[in-house]
């Protein structure tokens, strides 16, 4: 599996996994949003995997793999948290903080494993 | 009349042996070591303007057979291309009738050099499976060593390693071929073991006398097999059965001197699993052939194994060790899904409250 697949499948998965953490942590009117939550936040890890698999591909560094998931993640997860919730509260370090961890696995993960292309590796 | 000292002597010995010129193509300098069968020189390659080593048999060691030891000794190295092996260019006789044999003149230090130095146990390891390498391939060609050790071994400046001194080398090839095992040997003539001494054939700016001793006087009618029941080697890095002098020696001889190699490059080192590590160099330096690794690939398979953080076959480790292995080799990746984890149950309990 090459590296951008590896980071879409594993941002999706652990991005999905991430949203349904709100059902946990979030107050009622969140917990009624939870499709929606999921899918927004399966999204923002596809979106931060791919590009992660992508910067694995060019970089070969598995510290600033993980930085560079930490910080495109955290990118996203501002995006989202800076929209209000169904409850009009918005909730930064609850969506910015595991958000951006999840980025950083996801990071690692593509540094570690996962092959790069042919005309990446010469 | 006062006595000469004993490097007088070796200084006159020095001058007496080592020719001027060889050839129009070859000027002579200084001796680089000396060994039971001859002495190694620096010397001016005029043709193809370069530095070279070239060994010559003393003048005391010229016969027939110390002569076919020789030249045997540069058919071998020459037979073995490798990167890892140093490589024979030219062979030839002086006017006086000693032959010899011109070989690349490798700089870099010997692997005790190494071995005493702070290098980091990655490039130990690098150097050892660069070692691993050339042996494997001279074994593939049919070869065994018989005298690996650290004075043997030279590690350049980019941790390019070569293996020198082919002087008791074994040809399993050969054996096969005639139906019977034929040891090889050439080098030692005479007094030390087959001495080739670590700097006979090793050419190079550190070289220093020989320190193995003369396990090999017993072979010196050996030609150009070694008898039966000579001991060819040198003591502390042969194998058992190569100090019972066992006839049948074979590649595992060479495990058994690389166990020993790699214990003594890694020795005490924090950084390396002690157990794994200690396991590794166990099974390579068994005393039963039989319980040693059967290839030296095997045994590189290991040492690569154990530099990945990977289970290594000569270690049967608990449930314990495994999990401490494994969190040890993912511990970044265990680090960050722990902070994950950490943090969503701090939001469980900051969400409640």
């Amino acid at each position: 599996m090459n590296k951008i697949v590896l980071g879409l499948l594993l941002g999706l998965v652990l991005g999905a996994l991430d949203g349904l953490t709100s059902l946990a942590t979030g107050s009622e009117e969140v917990k009624k949003e939870i499709v929606t939550i999921v899918i927004g936040s399966s999204f923002k890890g596809l979106v931060a995997g791919a590009l992660a698999g992508w910067f694995a591909r060019k970089v070969d560094s598995v510290a600033l793999g993980v930085l560079f998931g930490f910080v495109v993640a955290l990118a996203f997860a501002y995006a989202i948290a800076s929209m209000p919730a169904v409850d009009g509260k918005h909730y930064y370090w609850q969506i910015m903080i595991p958000g951006s961890i999840v980025g950083a696995i996801v990071g690692f993960a593509t540094q570690k494993y996962g092959k790069r292309s042919a005309s990446s590796a010469r | 009349m006062s006595e000469l000292s004993d490097s007088a002597l070796r200084h006159l010995r020095g001058a007496l042996e080592r020719p001027e010129t060889i050839g129009e193509r070859y000027d002579v300098a200084e001796e680089l070591g000396r060994g039971g069968m001859g002495a190694v020189f620096r010397a001016y390659d005029r043709e193809l303007d370069r530095d070279v080593a070239i060994k010559v048999l003393a003048r005391a060691e010229l016969d027939p057979r110390a002569t076919e030891r020789l030249q045997r000794e540069a058919r071998i190295a020459a037979r073995l291309e490798h990167p890892g092996i140093v490589p024979v260019y030219d062979v030839g006789a002086l006017d006086d009738g000693r032959p010899y044999y011109v070989m690349k003149l490798v700089a870099g230090a010997r692997l005790d050099e190494l071995i005493a130095s702070e290098r980091a146990s990655d490039e130990r390891i690098d150097v050892f499976l660069k070692l691993c390498d050339a042996v494997a391939y001279a074994h593939a060609r049919g070869v065994v060593h018989r005298d690996l050790k650290p004075e043997n071994v030279r590690v350049g400046a980019f941790g390019e390693v070569q293996v020198l001194d082919f002087g008791v080398a074994k040809e399993l090839g050969a054996a096969r071929a005639e139906g019977r095992e034929q040891a090889v040997s050439i080098a030692s003539t005479g007094s030390t073991a087959h001495e080739h001494a670590p700097s006979s054939s090793t050419p190079g700016p550190s070289s220093t006398p020989p320190r193995s001793s003369s396990l090999a006087r017993a072979q010196t009618s050996a030609v150009p097999a070694t008898r039966a029941g000579a001991v060819v080697g040198t003591p502390g890095w042969m194998a058992p059965e190569q100090e019972r002098g066992e006839p049948d020696v074979d590649a595992r001889a060479d495990v058994y001197a690389l166990g020993r190699l790699l214990h003594a490059l890694m020795g005490p080192n924090p950084r390396v699993p002690a157990r794994r590590l200690a396991a590794i160099v166990a099974r390579a330096t068994a005393d039963a052939r039989d319980a040693r690794y059967p290839t030296v690939e095997a045994l590189a398979a290991d040492v690569r194994r154990l530099r990945a953080g990977e289970a290594v076959s000569a270690h049967q480790e608990s449930f314990l060790e495994r999990a401490l292995r494994v969190a040890e080799r993912h511990q970044t990746a265990i680090a960050i899904v722990l902070a994950y984890l950490a943090l969503r149950i701090l939001f469980v309990f900051y969400g409640r409250s």
